[in-house]
């Protein structure tokens, strides 16, 4: 039984992280960034295709290297 | 832009899954048996009509901005990796999806595998068949029903999100029966890196949204925002492109040596 809900635990991390945990953490801390600037009069919504300019590329990087 | 959009992401998202799938129930079905593979392959399609036919209602149910924020969210996550693949294999740096080969690999799996019925499963000949054709087409499928709900629940509209779903479907098994063999000849690369700039667009955009930002312009930012993401996407191709050159280029001779 343990194992099985392992086994589906892993599925779903999978599913939804994927390849590279860091895209996924980095696309988290994008969007709490955003909630957090828009609550002040500072415009927000250039934070998450900043994030996306730099995680895109720093994931092939190491895609690259790997 | 959102109906075409969504119909587009949703048909080229299915249609580059199923092609997949397609493969793996034809290596089933003409190495093993083919009423199972069929049997396994409609099993995983039902279970995934029932996935969305439960899942759709319950997200449309979702207040607007959370649903934005965390289906952007996932949605961006999940365009980034399909369009991290995508570059990948455009840039040279990873092996591009060849559907025969695979198709060779998949064959020669199922022959080997010794046979085995269950009793239990009135409709299933062979246990193997079935068992790997259900698999292929739930694991391929799976990703491709939650695009298809959290697409068709942001834009309010979960019955053209499915026929595109449907029409994918539909067509490559109408191709999979006229040809008989993997659609090998289907740009499922390019299809790939198509739908990696719509996910990842339609992602960032409600993700942002749905995490309180205004876009400059509102819902027409999409049109701006789109193209931007396939401009880098493609920048980032030529620049991969320069370095697996550079890798494969000959060792520069100094000066004067042989």
């Amino acid at each position: 039984m343990t194992a099985r809900i392992i086994v589906l635990l892993r599925f779903c991390y999978d599913f939804v992280v994927g390849d590279d945990w860091r895209v996924a953490l980095g696309v988290a801390a994008a969007l709490a960034m955003t909630y957090g600037i828009s609550t002040t009069s500072i415009p927000a919504w250039w934070i998450v295709p900043a994030a996306v300019a730099i995680l895109l590329p720093v994931s092939l990087w190491r895609g690259t290297r790997l | 832009m959102g109906s075409g959009a969504l119909f587009v992401a949703v048909f080229l998202a299915c249609l580059a899954e199923a092609v997949e799938a397609l493969t793996i129930v034809l290596a089933a079905g003409a190495g093993r048996d083919w009423r199972s593979a069929i049997t396994g392959a409609g099993t995983a399609v039902a279970v995934l009509a029932l996935l969305v036919a439960a899942l759709g209602p319950a997200l449309t149910a979702i207040p607007l901005a959370t649903l934005r924020l965390v289906v952007g969210g996932l949605l961006l996550i999940f365009g980034l990796q399909w369009l991290r693949k995508a570059i990948l294999r455009a840039g040279g740096l990873k092996a591009r999806h060849d559907e025969t080969a695979i198709y060779r690999t998949e064959l020669a799996a199922a022959q080997a595998a010794p046979t085995e019925s269950r009793g239990s499963l009135a409709h299933a000949a062979d246990w193997y068949s079935f068992t790997v054709s259900f698999k292929g087409v739930l694991l391929e499928g799976l990703e491709v029903a939650f695009i298809a709900v959290t697409f068709g629940a942001n834009q309010r509209n979960i019955p053209l999100a499915a026929a595109a779903a449907v029409a994918a479907v539909v067509l490559v098994t109408g191709a999979g029966i006229a040809v008989r063999a993997p659609l090998a000849r289907v740009p499922e690369n390019s299809m790939k890196f198509a739908v990696g700039i719509m996910l990842t667009s339609f992602g960032l955009f409600w993700g942002a949204e749905g995490a309180g930002a205004s876009w400059p312009g509102g819902d027409a930012a999409l049109l701006m925002v789109v193209p931007a993401v396939a401009l880098f996407a493609l920048a980032l191709v030529a620049a991969l492109r320069l370095i697996t050159k550079g890798r494969h280029a000959p060792a520069s001779t100094p000066a004067g040596r042989p």
